[in-house]
Parts: C-alpha cells; structure tokens; sequence
C-alpha cells in the first residue's frame, strides 16, 4: 500500500495515546501490543523482505533485556530516567553487534540451514544466560522498578507505542531506499543478485543487524516491566516471543509494511481471547493456528489482499506511452 | 580445569563418559536416521522430530505405570507414533509436499509447538523417566560403572537401525520409498503410488522416532520441552553423518553423544545443552564455508 | 580485429571435469573489445560450462582466465561481476516479485551500490536510464508489472536490460533467443548489435539458432566434445567439415 490512507495514522496515534489513560487496567496488554508489532516489524525484514526465515531472533530480544537490566543494575548513569534511555539504546547496540557478529557465519547459510541455525542460536543463549552467574543464572535477574506512583504500565505503553512508531517509520523509510530492492532481489534470486554483483553480505549484515536493533529495545522494555527476568520464558522465551513474532509477521502479511502492523493486532486480540475462553490450551491453540495459517493462508491478510487486487499495489500495464 | 586434570589423570573416568554417551549417542542416531529419511524422499525438515521422540517416551511413561515392562513398551510406542504419523500425514503433511521450504519448516514447527504444548498440559511441565530395572555393571573394581538399560538401549538402537536398513534395500515398501527418493516423477511413471510411499515414509518416521523416545525414557529422561535439542541433534548427526547412511548415522551420533559427555563433564553439566545447539551452529557454518565454490585448483 | 596488444578476455588452456566426463579440454578462447563472438557447438559440448569457468561459478582444474588483464581463474562470482563480466541464463534468473523498473533499478553498476547508497532513494536519473532500457527492449508497457508474471520471452528481454543497466564491460549471454518468439528474433538481434555498439558492450554468446549467430557475430569457435573445434569467421567455420561432421556426426 503506497499510499496510506491519513485516517489509519490519526486512529493509531488515537489509540497510541489516549488507550492508557481511558484504559489503564489494560495498560500492560497495550504495551505488549506494542511490542508485538515491534516484534512482527523488526522480524518482517529478514523473514518477509529478504526470505531468510530466522527462527532465533528471540536472541536479540533477550540480549537486550539483560542489557538493560545489567545497566541499570552496575551503572545506572544519572539515575533512573536517564538510564533508562540509555540502557535501551545500549541493549539495542548490543544486539546489533551480535547480529552483525553471528551474522558473519550464519548469513552465509540459505533456507533450511539457515533456519535450523537460528533456531539452535536462539536456544544456545537461553541456556549459556541459565548458566552464568553475572546475570542470575537460572535464577533470573530481578530489573529496577519504575520510580512512579500508580500504575507504571500506563508509562511502558507509551513508550512501547513510542518504540512501534519509531521503527514503523524508520522501515518504512529504509524500504524506500535502494535497501528495500536490495533485500527484494535477494528474496527472489539471491545467486542473480549475486552474480549481477550486488554486495549480498553486506545487505543481509545490514537487515539482520537493523532488525536486532528494536527487538533489543523491545527486550529492554519488556524485562523491566516485568521486574523479573527468566532466562528461558522471558528472555530467550522461544516458543512464545520467538514463535509469535513469525505467526504475526505471516498472519499480517509478510513483506508488507502494514501487515506485520495488522498480524500483531489481531495476533494480540486473539491470544488474549484464547487466554480468556481456551486457558491453558490457549498455547496449543496458537500452535494449531500456525500450522493452519502457513498451510492454507502463507501470503497472509495483507499478502491475499495484494494478489487480488494487483492493481492497488501499483501492478499495472502502461498504455501505449 | 579441575575436571580436565582428573580426565587425564583417570583414563578409567574418561572411558566411562565417553562410553555412556556412546551408549546414548546409538539412540541420537536413530531419530537422526528417520529425519534424513523424510528429508530425502519428502523434501521435509520435520521440525518437530524431537516431539515425536518425546511422544514415544511418553507412551512408555504411561504404559509402564500401567504394570508394562518397559522393555515390551517399545514395539507400542512404535505403533502409537506410526498412526500418530500417519494421522498428520493425511491432515497437514501431504499438503506441504513440494511446496516452499518456507511452508514445511513452518508447518512443523507448529506442530512442534502443539505436541510439546499438548505434552506439556497432559503430563506437566518436569521431564519424567522410567525405571526398567536393569541394575547397573560395576567393573574396574567400580571405577567404571555402566548403565545396564543403557546398554540395552544401545544394542536395541543397534538392531534397529540394522532392520531398517535391510527393510529399505530388500522390502517392496522399501525400494519405493528409495525410488521416490531419486526421482519421483520417474517412479510415478513407473507405477509407484508416490502420495502412500510419502505417507508411508513420514509414518515410519514417526515409529522410528516412537521406539528412540521409548529407549529415550528408559535410558535417560523425556519432558515436554526436551524435544528441540533432539531435532536439532537428528539435524547435525544427519549433517555430519550424511545423510540417509545409516552407518553414518550411527557414527555420527556416537561421536556426538561422546563429546556432549565429554563438554558436560568439563565445563558442567548445565552448559552441555547449549554445547550441542553452538555446536550446530558451527558445524553448519564451517560446512558452509567449505562448500562455498573457493575457486582454487584443485589439484 | 587480429589479435590487438590486450584482449578484453582471454581463456588460456582451461579444463574442467565433472566426476571423469571432461566437460572442457585445454580449451582457449579470446575476447577483443568491442567484438561480438559466438560460441557453438552440439548439445553438451561445453559450452555453458565454459561460461560457468569464466564467470566463477565452479573452480577449474587447470588453465588461466584473464579478463580486462587481470586474472581472474581463482576469483569467486561477485568479484567476477564487479570487475564489469556479467553473464545472463539458460533459464532467465529475474527478481520475480519485483516489477521490471525495480528489477533494474537494483541492477545499477557494483560502483554505484556504497553502503551509504543503500539507505537513499534511487536516484531519478537511475530511474530513468532503467526505464530508456525498458523502452530499448520493447517492454516500456510492461514496466509496472512483476517480473514473475512476464511470458518466458520477456522475461529474456527483462533480463538482458537488466545486464546492460549494469554496464558490463563484457556480457556472456547464454542462448539469448531460446524460447522467444521466432518473429521477435530480428528484433532481438538488432538489439544486440545496437548494444553493443552504442553501450560498448562486447558480447560472447552461445547460441544454437545457426541462423542469429551467423548473423551476429563476427568471429565464432565451435565447441565440440570440450574441445575447440574450429574459430575463426562465421562463414569459415560454417563450412569446416570437422564442425559439420561433430553437427551432423555427434548430434
């Protein structure tokens, strides 16, 4: 969708900015939901744009929640509000760095191995953090609490909303550059990019290293909010952060700029309903919706919603010029 | 570096870590050998492997509560994970077949997330194991002590791997699924019936991985969330062992089984997991690094 | 056009093998720039594997490759195509879900793609030479659809601009009018001739239609059984009788 349209934006940024304070008993769900469209965008560009499917994104989310917390925790430079940024940014950095050093190694692998070889990164670092006595072990880390009175969730949903819109916005610009066509023909053909003499390496250095960027910020937020960091089921929580950010970006749509924006919406609708009327089924429920969505709906909302009307996307024949 | 000074210092020691992950490494190689089998002749990386595997314990779990010797369990849980196999094939896995990589590594790891969930809700969240009663070998005036159902496990791992092998180069069933694999549309020309040779390959696959997870619960422990490490170790035995070679196989997940043992014990037991996962990591990356067309002569 | 002080490419006694079958035999082959020189010769004769040597898709076991006077027989494809050799294929490799202006849009000379351009919009003149280039094949109403939803012979087309948008010094073109129109040829070999004298691009292409090479090229060698066979002018090797026995003899 080229052209979106303005009363979409101005319904977000309603939403965005008047939901906590109309709503502040869901403050936490509107955080989380916030961070699910992190979560779906910043996956979007290796999984949708670029066509490798990284199964262990996860490790940046948790590399930057123990960033954060680790800052806090030894430095907590001018106190908490300036930490605060800072740590984010740090964590972000972090994992960045991480992305563009495994990346060294594991961009070079195509499809399958690709995927597998994430999928054992993502789980080596939950169990290298369940080890090591610097961030807890396989105790956890309890994070600082939020210095303010009243319901601290009401100030992570902005800054969560804050988060989505920043990494909204600049993805949506990147993909206008040369990047975005970049990360396309690698999808389509990466051997004839390849051979067309496209720099591939540092292409897929620069999508992996700017999708780790927000999901470290996103792990940031998410392990203070909690208070408490487990290293299995928050920070490197695969089989829920880790799945979830796939099954939106492919429920929305991949490598549509607003269908991760749409699948992390109604992803986040449905698994609190699931949580309401399925409990402890609700896990398996999202399992079952995976395997039916990849199977019978793999080009997603957003991606169906391109195929039948090519024409709204741009897809057009020129008349005789 | 204490324990790597006693490792020198206590032969007797090194030899019994290597030889009980050997003992277990048989049983790796085993749901290795079926995931190349899928792999092969279906163009499929079953994700869930390693769920398969843990079903199979659970179903040994259950019956051995029930009075079963667990030994007598194995041939069930076979069975049970066949149809369970079976069952997926005919709902979800035939619809992937050939269609993107994309699709089937996802399906699977759905389904991955619904049996481990499913298990997780069903038989709690703690790994179980099953006492089979084997005793333990003591040699070396005990410096050296064996695991009886190990043991067991090892020779049955064995013997199964060897029937599969014979059951794929001589049974009708098995040179289908061999022809499938070189060249399906040649064996559909031929009269093979390629969607039931499929159907049939994933199943097997799954009793495969049904009689891993029964020695699996024996020999060592199954949970919920212990299926993962065991996809991903099928996926690097099959790597390193290539794949479809049963005796390759084999080798492979020994060795693995022996160095897991061998890592744990030096760097500490709660470390060992992540070794096997880092350990994929750089194998894939090496193997990579090796194929990639480094244009040199070649002499 | 008889041997001149640097040949743009030159291929000294290369030969490859796969698993025992000799695909190339101490093969030689020179490229002068400016030329358009055919390769022929029956069906597996080796000719693509040739292409694939040069272009550094497999290593070879032995000879040298020079190109632009460098040489080039250990260097990997993205350094091959940087240096200004570009190949097209058999079967045309084009960004599918992209549209044909993306396609060459991503498709600008290795030069122009610095780190930093990767974060800026193309540039309007890029956007325009990608559409002159669109307009020069005949596709200029094509342009907005994807390139995955083309015909086979347009995709060809689509590929070709493509090349030329990168600004090869030297384009390896494998069987261009295979699976195009048989109308669309002449078109198709005018184009060529006009790329290769208004672009600068020197051409190397394979090609079965006896007809378009005879037409195209201004020196040709023929391939037969990995071994160069005959060069020379067209109407020279035509009518070698080792050429038209390995035609008419090895099929």
């Amino acid at each position: 969708m080229s052209n979106t349209p303005r009363w979409l934006y101005l319904v977000l940024l309603a939403v965005g900015v008047f939901a906590p304070l109309l709503l502040p008993q869901i403050a936490s769900q509107l955080a989380f939901l916030w961070i699910m469209v992190v979560f779906a965008l910043a996956w979007d560009i290796m999984g949708g744009r670029m066509g490798y499917n990284s199964f262990g994104n996860i490790l940046f989310f948790g590399i930057g929640c123990y960033a954060l917390a680790v800052f806090q925790r030894d430095l907590n430079w001018g106190g908490y509000w300036v930490a605060l940024p800072l740590g984010l940014l740090f964590g972000g950095l972090l994992a960045s760095l991480a992305a563009v050093f495994f990346g060294v190694g594991m961009l070079g692998l195509r499809e399958k191995y690709f995927a597998v070889g994430t999928l054992g990164l993502g789980v080596a670092a939950g169990e290298i953090a369940a080890s090591w006595g610097y961030i807890g072990a396989g105790g956890g880390l309890s994070t600082v609490l939020m210095p303010v009175a009243g319901n601290a969730n009401v100030y992570w949903a902005y800054i969560a909303f804050a988060v989505a819109v920043l990494t909204f916005f600049a993805l949506k610009r990147l993909y206008a550059g040369r990047i975005g066509l970049a990360l396309g023909a690698i999808r389509d053909d990466e051997d004839k990019a390849e051979a067309m003499g496209l720099p591939t390496t540092r292409v897929k250095t620069l999508a992996w290293a700017v999708s780790a960027f927000p999901l470290g910020v996103a792990g940031g937020i998410v392990g203070n909010m909690q208070g408490f960091i487990d290293p299995r089921d928050i920070a490197f929580a695969g089989s829920t952060y880790g799945t979830w950010m796939i099954l939106m970006a492919i429920l929305g749509g991949r490598g549509t700029l607003w269908g991760p924006v749409l699948g992390a919406f109604v992803f986040q609708i449905t698994k609190e309903l699931f949580w309401v009327y399925l409990a402890e089924w609700q896990r398996i429920a999202l399992g079952v919706l995976i395997v039916l969505i990849v199977v019978f709906f793999p080009r997603g909302i957003l991606g169906w919603v391109r195929e039948r009307w090519p024409q709204r996307f741009g897809q057009r024949v020129v008349e005789a010029a | 570096m204490d324990n790597l000074n006693l490792l020198f210092q206590a032969p007797v020691l090194s030899l019994g870590l290597v030889l009980d992950g050997v003992l277990i490494g048989a049983i790796f190689a085993l749901a290795a050998f079926g995931l190349a089998l899928v792999w092969g002749v279906m163009g499929i990386i079953n994700v869930s492997q390693g769920e398969f595997v843990m079903l199979g314990g659970y179903v040994t779990y259950v019956l051995a509560k029930y009075g079963l010797h667990p030994l007598a369990t194995i041939p069930i849980a076979a069975i049970v994970l066949w149809i369970v196999g079976w069952v997926l094939y005919r709902t979800i896995v035939y619809r992937i077949v050939g269609r993107d990589m994309f699709i089937s590594l996802l399906a699977t790891f759905g389904i991955s997330q619904v049996l481990s969930q499913g298990m997780n809700l069903a038989f709690g969240a703690s790994p179980v194991t099953v006492d089979a009663g084997m005793g333990t070998l003591f040699l070396f005036d005990g410096n050296l002590t064996i695991s009886g159902i190990r043991l067991v496990a090892f020779a049955l791992s064995i013997v199964i791997a060897v029937t599969l092998w014979l059951f794929l180069r001589r049974s009708r069933l098995g040179q289908s699924i061999r022809a499938t694999a070189q060249n399906p549309r040649a064996a559909r020309i031929l009269g093979i019936d390629v969607d039931k040779v499929y159907a049939h390959t994933f199943a097997l696959n799954a009793a495969i991985c049904g009689a891993a997870g029964a020695l699996v619960a024996m020999a060592v422990i199954v949970g919920p969330t212990l299926g993962l490490i065991y996809t991903l170790r099928a996926f690097l035995i099959g790597i390193l062992g290539g794949l479809g070679s049963v005796l390759g196989s084999l080798v492979a997940g020994i060795g693995l089984g022996a160095a897991e043992n061998l890592f744990g014990f030096l760097a500490g037991s709660e470390l060992q997991q992540a070794f096997t996962f880092l350990l994929l990591v750089a194998i894939l990356v090496v193997r990579n690094w090796r194929l990639q067309r480094h244009r040199k002569y070649l002499r | 056009m008889n041997a001149p002080e640097s040949p743009l490419l030159e291929v000294v006694g290369v030969s490859k093998s796969f698993g025992g079958v000799h695909a190339n035999e101490n093969v030689s082959i020179r490229v002068n720039p400016g030329e358009i020189v055919g390769l022929i010769g029956p069906n597996g004769s080796g000719k693509t594997t040739l292409f694939n040597s040069i272009v550094g898709y497999h290593p070879v076991d032995g000879g040298k490759i020079q190109f632009a006077g460098k040489e080039i027989t250990t260097l990997r494809v993205p350094e091959i195509a940087r240096l200004g050799l570009l190949r097209t294929f058999q079967q045309t490799r084009v960004y599918k879900q992209m549209d044909c202006v993306q396609n060459l849009q991503i498709s600008t000379p290795a030069a122009q793609m610095t780190t930093g351009s990767l974060f800026v919009r193309v540039p309007r003149p890029v956007t325009e030479k990608a559409e002159a280039l669109l307009d020069f094949v005949g596709m200029s109403s094509k342009r907005y659809l994807l390139a995955g939803d083309l015909s086979f012979g347009q995709q060809k087309l689509l590929e070709f601009a493509m090349a030329l948008m990168s600004e090869p010094k030297l384009l390896l073109l494998d069987e261009p009018t295979a699976g195009i129109n048989p109308t669309l040829i002449n078109g198709l070999i005018d184009r060529l001739r006009r790329a290769n004298a208004e672009f600068g691009v020197t051409l190397l292409v394979i090609e079965h239609n006896m007809r378009v090479i005879m037409n195209l090229a201004q020196r040709l060698y023929c391939l037969a059984q990995g071994k160069i066979l005959a060069e020379g002018a067209p109407e020279t090797v035509r009518q070698d009788p080792r050429v038209i026995e390995a035609y008419l003899g090895g099929h």
